[in-house]
């Protein structure tokens, strides 16, 4: 099929009205459509944002607000959320910079975000290291002898260390940023071929996730067993949101709007939500068709299952559908603190991960309890708020006297991420 | 497909136990307050048929646990739970009987590495019973969960071969570790393997943590006192010994006195 597209405005996630084949064709269109600059997707900041949220309450202990998560109601969960919406706006900046400025300035670009990631990381990391290095020497409880075994690698930093900066020793909770930094070290190659043709893209990650897990392909982690998020498998979702972005959306959105895929994604998020309540009201697991659980379970969380990517698209198939661009609520300031979350990605995210890990401390050091448990969890929100807004004030105002030529085209917080 | 099952064995799993809740047979002595526990967690549908044609026959009960680290307490070995455990059975079990626990410590081994060491442990020994606590050292090394179950699957085969029943005993809750090991892959394996193989499974982690959660014990504690330890391993040493009577379907021993 020819993929080349009429260049268009605006061009986001199913809205655009599709455009009757026949109008104006181009010989030489490219095959590949970006918005119109200067239009900011909100939605997709506000999922992110939702996202970032969802992603530190579950990193949390459980507690009365995880039951808010998305995870409790289906089969997928924030990451996959994060990852397609990170796809997308990467896709969307840097796929600009590509068409405008070359292979090689968007290249260039790319990497200095894939370090700024790293960098994230590694600092994360740290963080990691002074609490768990303070646990060990504070934390002499008999009775978890055996359990203090985790500290051993604090014996062999010269190992440990090493294996931290090249991704492969990664705590508990760490992973998404490797997948993240993986991931858009291929960006350049996936937009370059996009560029030429999107749809061969797509066809070539989806036979790519296959083949893993055909063959099992996986990376290697450190003492041992393997990345918890595999990318090979997860590219999937990254690559099918550069795809969305870059005018798939577009193409999609009779399909998007028909009443069958409305009908189908309900069908199969009420269903998904019916097997997820399964575990957690064990009495109706014996109304599950035994045959239809040998094939279901398990639902491979590491290799991206296919009823977890369905699950995804079908959320939001709906979204798309229910929740139009032009909403008026996006513009509301009870959404705002969402947004702005969703705006500086990056920097919540790792943020975070802090203080899911501050969180915890204070937690086993302070005091437990229900009460303290809801009060960490808002907090968090309210300092991931916070800090976002502080960033916010500083691109608004603080820089602007400096860099004026700096970011004059797309920035890299719409393909922030991590 | 070997995993397929999993989900669905820990429902039922989680299911067998809230419909036997009602059959468990309150026994002598009373355990200390602290230790109580909902009937669920001391309840199997797996049974233990060598123990009890032990104990009807008025066989010595001769029991193994293989462990590591988390089996006893540094230098308090008389209240460990394996020796806490059987203290209870012969204080449960009518008096002829004879009660011997034995307790093989591998520490710092993976499943794998101690189910290696099986065939031979088992000429050695000839246990009625095995209780194979495992799981710690392999979600500290993140070993590969797949290979875990493997591993695990190997291990309670080679130790039922060997004609012993087997009971898993699975890792210890341990919150202050919460961010730094990963226990729930290794958890929902052992449950597996468990229900693949119709071996009872004492869940000592959501045991401790009930403990946990009501107040019972501080497991937050850093105290650096062998007190806490001690009280805990009473308690499941008490929980283990209900478990293992129970899974036996054994009579409890008359109340003469």
């Amino acid at each position: 099929m020819t993929i080349a597209d009429q260049v268009t405005g605006s061009t986001i996630a199913g809205t655009a009205e599709a455009r009757p084949a026949g109008t104006k064709p181009r010989a030489a269109a490219p095959a590949i459509t970006l918005p119109a600059i200067g239009e900011r997707e909100l939605r997709l900041d506000l999922f992110r944002g939702l996202a970032l949220w969802l992603i530190f309450i579950d990193h949390l202990p459980p507690s009365l607000l995880t039951w808010f998560t998305i995870r409790n109601y289906g089969f997928s969960d924030a990451t996959e959320i994060f990852i397609f919406i990170s796809g997308y706006t990467a896709a969307f900046v840097y796929g600009r910079a590509m068409l405008e400025s070359g292979v090689v300035i968007a290249t260039a670009r790319i990497l200095r975000r894939v370090w700024q990631i790293y960098v994230a990381h590694v600092f994360l990391f740290t963080i990691f290291l002074a609490e768990i290095s303070y646990v060990a020497t504070r934390f002499e409880n008999p009775l978890y002898t055996e359990e203090m075994g985790i500290m051993d690698f604090l014996k062999q930093p010269d190992v440990t260390i090493v294996q931290a900066l090249l991704l492969r020793f990664r705590p508990v909770n760490m992973d998404v940023l490797p997948l993240y930094i993986v991931l858009m070290l291929a960006l350049p190659l996936i937009l370059w071929s996009m560029k030429w043709r999107p749809d061969v893209t797509l066809g070539l990650s989806v036979l790519l996730y296959a083949v893993t897990w055909e063959y099992d392909l996986y990376l290697s982690a450190y003492p041992n067993g393997f990345w918890a998020f595999n990318p090979f498998a997860w590219q999937l979702l990254f690559v099918f949101g550069a795809w969305c972005a870059l005018g798939g959306a577009r193409r999609m959105s009779r399909i998007l709007s028909s009443r069958v895929t409305m009908w189908l994604a309900i069908a199969y998020l009420v269903a998904s939500f019916y097997v997820t309540l399964t575990w957690y009201v064990p009495q109706l697991s014996q109304f599950m068709p035994k045959l239809i659980e040998q094939w279901m379970y398990p639902i491979n969380k590491t290799d991206l299952d296919v009823l977890r990517f369905t699950h995804f698209l079908a959320l939001a198939a709906l979204t798309v559908r229910f929740l139009p661009r032009d909403w008026p609520g996006l513009k509301s300031p009870w959404l705002r603190p969402l947004i702005l979350c969703g705006q500086h990605s990056l920097e919540i995210f790792c943020l975070g991960v802090f203080l899911a890990f501050a969180g915890h401390f204070i937690l086993a050091e302070v005091s437990g309890g229900a009460a303290m448990h809801a009060l960490i969890s808002l907090s968090g929100v309210l300092i991931m708020w916070g800090v976002a807004w502080v960033i916010s004030w500083y691109k608004r105002v603080a820089d602007k006297s400096g860099a004026k030529t700096k970011n004059a085209v797309g920035n890299a917080d719409l393909a922030g991420g991590g | 497909m070997k995993a397929k099952v999993l989900l669905s064995l820990i429902l039922l799993c989680v299911a067998a136990p809230v419909a036997r809740a009602g059959d468990a047979a309150p026994t002598a002595p009373p355990a200390p307050p602290s230790c109580e526990l909902p009937a669920y967690l001391l309840t199997s549908e797996s049974p233990l048929p060598k123990v009890a044609a032990a104990v009807k026959a008025g066989k010595p009960l001769e029991i193994l646990v293989i462990g590591s680290r988390s089996t006893t307490i540094p230098s308090s070995e008389n209240s460990s739970y394996p020796a806490r455990m059987e203290a209870i059975l012969k204080e449960k079990l009518p008096p002829p009987e004879v009660v011997h626990v034995s307790v093989e410590i591998q520490s710092k081994k993976t499943a794998e590495e101690t189910a290696s060491t099986f065939v031979k442990l088992m000429e050695a020994k000839t246990p009625t019973l095995v209780i194979w606590q495992t799981g710690t050292v392999d979600a500290i090394r993140a070993s590969d969960p797949d290979e875990f179950r493997s591993a695990v699957t190997e291990g309670v085969a080679a130790l039922q071969n060997a004609g012993a029943d087997v009971v898993l005993m699975n890792l210890q809750y341990s919150p202050r570790t919460e961010t730094m090991i990963s226990a729930q892959p290794f958890l929902d394996n052992m449950r597996v393997v468990a229900q693949e193989h119709g071996v009872p499974l004492f869940d000592r982690f959501a045991i401790m943590r009930q403990w946990n959660d009501q107040g019972q014990f501080d497991l937050f504690s850093p105290s650096r006192g062998p007190e806490l330890a001690k009280q805990v391993h009473d308690c499941l040493g008490r929980a283990l010994a209900q478990f293992v009577f129970d899974a036996a379907r054994l009579e409890p021993a008359q109340q003469q006195n």
